[in-house]
């Protein structure tokens, strides 16, 4: 345990300073005292995912906010390009899960914090590890992996009857992204602010050249690069799987795309170049890494003590000319399928898919006809296509009830068409299914039998 | 705010109590829509789907397609189709399994469709892109071509172009390349 006297005072001053005195702009549940301090450090667990450029900076930004549970997930391991921003990481680390580096350096650095790394795919985590966690930030590069994020974080989230969301469901994150000198840093309470999914329209989509200008009129040394990595690799090395993080096979890309660059005279291709085009890498500036960390440090300071409201709720950042920042209140989809509540129906233990799709197609808020039914990522039902009809026909006269594993309450999606003003169109909807008596049951066979 | 003294009644409960939810198997917002374009697929008479891995994985299928019309009548091409987590803000990845001689598809099954690179948008479906395929081997077309060889003898002399598709589809040679036979 670390000395208690240092503890208790002079490191923390500056903390306490916000967390010992009542404002007018804090959070409505906001109670300072000094309790909220030992708290912050005892309870608040907070998971960083990713230990990258924004990773390293979320990392020791928590630990000298006060908090001390800190645990950080990420795949990759430390390479020398990463050095010139990746703070933690020293020459001698190269080769090593930046998780586990990150980690180590910044329980050097800061006395009585705690970190666990992960070192692996954020996929291989059961869905109830993320649970543990009071707030997730995110310091990550792709759409993809915050997608996935996102849907784990608001798959905790429950609704009551009257589709309010329940607050100890809720698990609030934290989302930080840089590219060169613009970022932004949001925060999102699942239910109350918009998800990820919400607002997927602010990622413009990846630029992809079109196959036949790579194959026949490549202009830049880029068209050269994806030439190289997404035609000749597979004419020449039938099969064989390209593998970025293999040196020898960008080795191959860089040289084959030379050869095509020299063929039509387009100059500027060269090894970084063609790391950064075939793994998509997105220039990374420090400072812009470091503002938009401090941001998020901050909100979730915010999040975990109520010591003043959260950023509403997207903030951007522009140095590209002069500098511009700005925060956008951006609002939810209702009917978005990740956080939305979806529609409740009670149902009886014994109604068959057959009775269930029929019900559907009458129920005033969805009239969806020729639904299917998807659970879990298990297709109970299928329209269409025909092999797929087939496949799962069987099921209609089955009890949903069973359908499901017995779960006594479970969302589940279906696509249908909706007539509007005699057009039809198709959509796809979430419900939220509770079978009647199914809890009771339980209840009173735990209340003791008779 | 977490409201940190309910987290830690939680914790205490949790310690006591451990009655964790059913483990969740997590299904992306991109297999969602996918499932939706299945479910709402309506194929022209000339193109089959299938599912190898059964029907509760949807994201890697295949579909054939047998035109029937144009030079590649009675022929019979497969693709593979590849669907991401972040379908439809990505363009589900396709490619030609048949080696066919065509101007618009090289000798590696990569195809040149507009819509599968930069014209694709997320209010496309996997539809647009199975009437997309069978448009190319309805119109091939010399202008953008992947396999130039095939595109300049389209442009020059679409009689030898015919005989050339033919000759591929039987299983013979055009120039230097060998093909499988496709017509069943
Ligand atoms: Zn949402």
């Amino acid at each position: 345990m670390a000395n208690p006297d240092f503890e208790s005072n002079a490191r923390w001053r500056d903390l306490d300073k916000l967390l010992l005195r009542p404002g007018n702009l804090v959070n409505e549940n906001f109670e300072p005292g000094p309790q909220l301090r030992s708290d912050l450090q005892e309870y608040a667990r907070v998971l960083v995912v990713g230990a990258g450029g924004l990773g390293c900076e979320l990392l020791k930004d928590f630990a000298l906010s006060g908090f001390r549970n800190l645990e950080v997930i990420d795949m990759d391991r430390i390479e020398v390009t990463n050095l010139n921003r990746q703070f933690l990481f020293r020459l001698q680390d190269v080769g090593r899960p930046k998780a586990e580096v990150a980690a180590q350096r910044v329980m050097e650095r800061v006395s009585g914090v705690n970190i666990v790394p992960h070192f692996c795919r954020i996929e291989d985590k059961e869905v109830e590890f993320y649970n543990d966690f009071n707030i997730i930030a995110l310091g990550l590069d792709s759409i993809e992996a915050r997608s996935y994020i996102n849907a784990v974080a608001c798959s905790f989230l429950e609704y009551d009857s009257e589709d309010n969301p329940i607050q100890e469901t809720m698990k609030p994150m934290v989302d930080g992204g840089t590219e060169g000198f613009k970022g932004h840093a949001r925060v999102i309470m699942p239910g109350v602010t918009p998800c990820f999914e919400c607002t997927i329209w602010l990622f413009p989509p990846q630029v992809k050249f079109p196959l036949c200008t790579l194959a026949e009129t490549p202009r830049t040394a880029a068209h050269c690069i994806e030439y190289a990595h997404l035609i000749k690799w597979d004419e020449v090395n039938s099969g064989k799987a390209f593998d970025a993080d293999d040196p020898e096979h960008m080795q191959w890309i860089y040289s084959e795309a030379t050869k095509r660059a020299e063929l039509f005279g387009i100059p500027g291709v060269t090894y970084s170049l063609t790391q950064g085009v075939v793994k998509n890498i997105i220039p990374a500036i420090a400072s812009t890494n470091a503002i938009i960390s401090a941001a998020c440090a901050l909100e979730a300071l915010k999040l975990a003590t109520g010591c003043s409201k959260t950023l509403s709720n997207y903030l951007t950042y522009n140095g590209l000319e002069g500098l511009h920042t700005k925060v956008t209140e951006f609002f939810k989809d209702k009917d978005c399928l990740v956080c939305g509540p979806g529609v409740l129906l009670e149902l009886d233990t014994s109604i068959t898919l057959q009775k269930f799709i029929e019900l559907v197609e009458e129920h005033p808020k969805l009239l969806l006809a020729k639904a299917s039914v998807t659970h879990r990522g298990k297709n109970l039902y299928m329209q269409a296509p025909p092999v797929l009809e087939e496949m799962t026909r069987s099921n209609l006269n089955l009890p949903l009830y069973d359908l499901m594993d017995k779960t006594p309450k479970d969302v589940i999606h279906i696509t249908g068409m909706v007539s509007k003003n005699d057009k039809k169109t198709s959509c796809l909807r979430k419900l939220r299914v509770v079978f009647k008596g199914v809890d009771v049951v339980t209840e009173m066979d735990t209340a003791g039998g008779a | 705010m977490i409201r940190l003294f309910k987290v830690k009644e939680k914790q205490r409960e949790a310690a006591e109590n451990n009655n964790g939810r059913a483990p969740v198997k997590k299904q992306s917002p991109g297999e969602l829509r996918l499932n939706k374009d299945i479910s709402e697929l309506n194929l022209p008479q000339t193109t089959k789907i299938s599912f190898p891995n059964g029907k509760d994985e949807l994201m890697n299928f295949e579909v054939s397609i047998r035109p029937d019309e144009g030079y590649y009548r009675s022929g019979k091409f497969e693709f593979t189709f590849q669907v991401s987590p972040t379908y439809p803000h990505e363009a589900p990845k396709v490619k030609c399994k048949t080696k066919v001689y065509h101007p618009n598809i090289d000798l590696e099954g990569n195809v040149c469709l507009n819509i599968l690179r930069e014209d694709w948008k997320p209010v496309l479906n996997i539809n647009t892109v199975i009437y997309g395929l069978n448009y190319l081997f309805t119109h091939p077309n010399h202008e953008d071509p992947l396999n130039h060889e095939a595109a300049a003898v389209l442009r020059d002399n679409p009689k030898t172009f015919e005989a050339n598709v033919r000759r591929a589809m039987s299983g013979g040679y055009v120039g230097n390349n060998t093909f499988s036979r496709c017509i069943y």
